[in-house]
């Protein structure tokens, strides 16, 4: 009764400019940023673990096969790196906050949700640019591997936007399971995953089987961008990409509903 | 006066289950403009869903619940709020006044810093990181971060928990500050000092109902019995021998009296014994008036569980 009235006096200055708006999606990336930085005990096996098996089974054991196959494996293991940040870098994160009841505390604040993610997100980009130059200077100084920079920019932008799916993916196991039991659960999508996508073994390596369904996997797409990227794959790019940005929306979508009705 | 105040907040017989738990039942709410309410209510009762739904964190399944009249989930309604809840852990790496100025960044006319630190009462905090500061130092910068956006209505979720008495002092001095700058607040706590010394109102939850709603005194009043408190050469066993006298006991000299008529229980003591001196007279406390309206409640709903059974 005496409501009704009382609200349109109080409805007055909660509007938010544009310009204000903006700062709240730079602030948060900024300390999602400098969290990180100040504790690189997250993101730096995340980042190094990947440079390390290229090291091993790209650069050193592959030596008698030749420059041919240290190129091959720098796009399967920078794709296998740039998974890495996406789901562990952005899902892992997720699962702790949403643990500790910082996100519970963020959603209760007036944060635009999508500042929120976007933080995240920029931050497993920066990282999944991190691991392709790792990987390219291992390849260059070691591997005896050429590259034009047009192919080093493809390379990189490859990594830097391929790592958005693997976020979505991340983002919604994060949100299916609490505090330390992601990790875990994540592996066991990271591993296997890579194996089949032929990320670790060229694909005709594998069982027949696998390799029919390994256009199942977004690993397997993004590989298919990044054997291009480096020059060692012809034919169309773009019903790749469709399917890793069908998969991104997909996993996002799913996610953002989970988020909104349990948080 | 109070019924021409504008509502801030508000549950409208609010009904939210959890599987076959129903953590609300029929739950109703007012927070007014410029008032403290303090939420009382033993564990389980239904608080944290009720500042859940307020805070647009999880929805009703049936009721009307409004922040300013709209959603709690449309953000401009919470670009009204502060927040301070009971465990958020808080990114570690980051300082004090990285966390003030993120925090800030989400409201439309934030405060300066500098005011905010001072409010709280965290000036020499600021360059610190949020991971080194002790438990009631964390617990200080949280109620800053609730008051840096300028609320008007400031949700405080137990907020003194693991504070000391000084800092407890500070942070009520600085909640009345705000309640004299025109600010709202929502008030959990179980802390009855804390409710009897901050609150306009209190609002008593048990088994997801609201069971009293008023003045703090309208809620000492509930209770009818008055403690009497003197020294007497008369005996405990005179006194219990007296048909109003419902309990007495001896704490060294003193005597303890608990009786519904203390009027006719003081004529008689005064008649009984003219030596008698340091006579106090008091209605039960906060405390007593809380545990008996919620075991009120409890019986009853041991009964409706009876009755359904």
């Amino acid at each position: 009764m005496e409501t009704t009235m009382s609200f349109t006096e109080l409805a007055s200055t909660s509007g938010m400019s544009p310009r204000r708006v903006l700062g709240v999606y730079l602030e948060e990336a900024r300390s999602e940023c400098l969290r990180y930085m100040r504790a690189p005990g997250f993101m730096l096996p995340i980042m190094l673990f990947p440079a390390m098996f290229y090291l091993l089974f790209g650069v050193l054991m592959a030596k008698s096969e030749g420059a041919d196959a240290a190129r091959y494996l720098l796009a399967s293991y920078g794709v296998f790196g740039v998974m890495s940040p996406g789901l562990f870098g952005f899902g892992v994160s997720l699962a702790l906050e949403r643990d500790g009841g910082l996100l519970t505390f963020k959603r209760a604040l007036p944060m635009p949700p999508g500042a929120y993610l976007l933080g995240k997100m920029l931050m497993a980009m920066a990282a999944a640019t991190v691991v392709i130059l790792l990987l390219l200077a291992l390849a260059l100084l070691l591997g005896h591997v050429t590259l034009t920079p047009m192919q080093v920019g493809a390379l990189l932008l490859t990594g830097a936007l391929g790592v958005l799916p693997f976020c979505a993916l991340g983002m919604f196991v994060g949100t299916l399971i609490k505090g330390q039991g992601a990790p875990g659960m994540l592996q066991l999508i990271y591993l296997p995953m890579s194996f089949m996508s032929g990320l670790w073994f060229p694909l005709p390596m594998l069982p027949k089987f696998l390799q029919q369904i390994a256009p199942v996997w977004p690993s397997y797409h993004l590989d298919q961008l990044a054997l291009a990227a480096v020059g060692m794959r012809q034919g169309a790019l773009l019903p790749h990409v469709l399917v890793l940005f069908g998969f991104a929306a997909v996993f996002l979508l799913l996610a953002t509903r989970r988020l909104r009705r349990h948080g | 006066m109070a019924h021409s105040t504008p509502t801030v907040a508000r549950l409208d017989h609010v009904v939210k289950r959890y599987g076959r738990l129903t953590a609300l039942d029929g739950a109703d709410l007012v927070v007014r403009r410029g008032e403290l309410l303090a939420l009382l209510g033993p564990n389980g009762a239904g608080k944290t869903t009720a500042i859940g739904l307020l805070l647009g964190l999880i929805r009703a399944d049936a009721g009307k619940v409004e922040l300013f009249g709209q959603d709690p989930q449309q953000i401009d309604a919470r670009r009204r709020i502060g927040v301070m809840l009971q465990d958020a852990e808080l990114p570690p790496t980051l300082r004090v006044g990285e966390l003030l100025r993120l925090t800030a960044s989400y409201y439309p006319t934030p405060r300066a810093l500098a005011e905010t630190a001072e409010l709280a009462g965290i000036g020499d905090l600021l360059k610190r990181s949020y991971a080194k500061l002790s438990g009631g130092q964390q617990r200080r910068v949280q109620f800053a971060l609730a008051l840096c956006g300028r609320p008007e209505l400031l949700f405080l979720d137990e907020p003194t928990v693991g504070m000391d008495i000084e800092a407890r002092g500070k942070l009520w001095a600085a909640i009345r500050q705000l309640l004299a700058e025109g600010c709202s607040v929502l008030l959990t706590t179980h802390y009855l000092e804390e409710a009897e010394a901050l609150a306009d109102r209190v609002c008593v939850m048990a088994h997801g109902r609201m069971i009293h709603e008023g003045t703090v005194e309208a809620l000492r009043a509930r209770v009818a019995l008055k403690r009497i408190r003197c020294l007497s050469a008369l005996t405990v066993d005179t006194i219990r021998s007296w048909p109003e006298v419902s309990d007495v006991w001896q704490d060294g000299e003193r005597l303890h009296i608990t009786t519904a008529d203390a009027e006719i229980v003081v004529r008689r003591l005064l008649d009984a014994d003219t030596q008698l001196c340091e006579l106090e007279v008091q209605r039960a406390g906060l405390a007593e008036a809380f545990t008996e309206v919620t075991r009120d409640a409890d019986e009853a709903s041991n009964i409706d569980q009876r009755e359904a059974a």
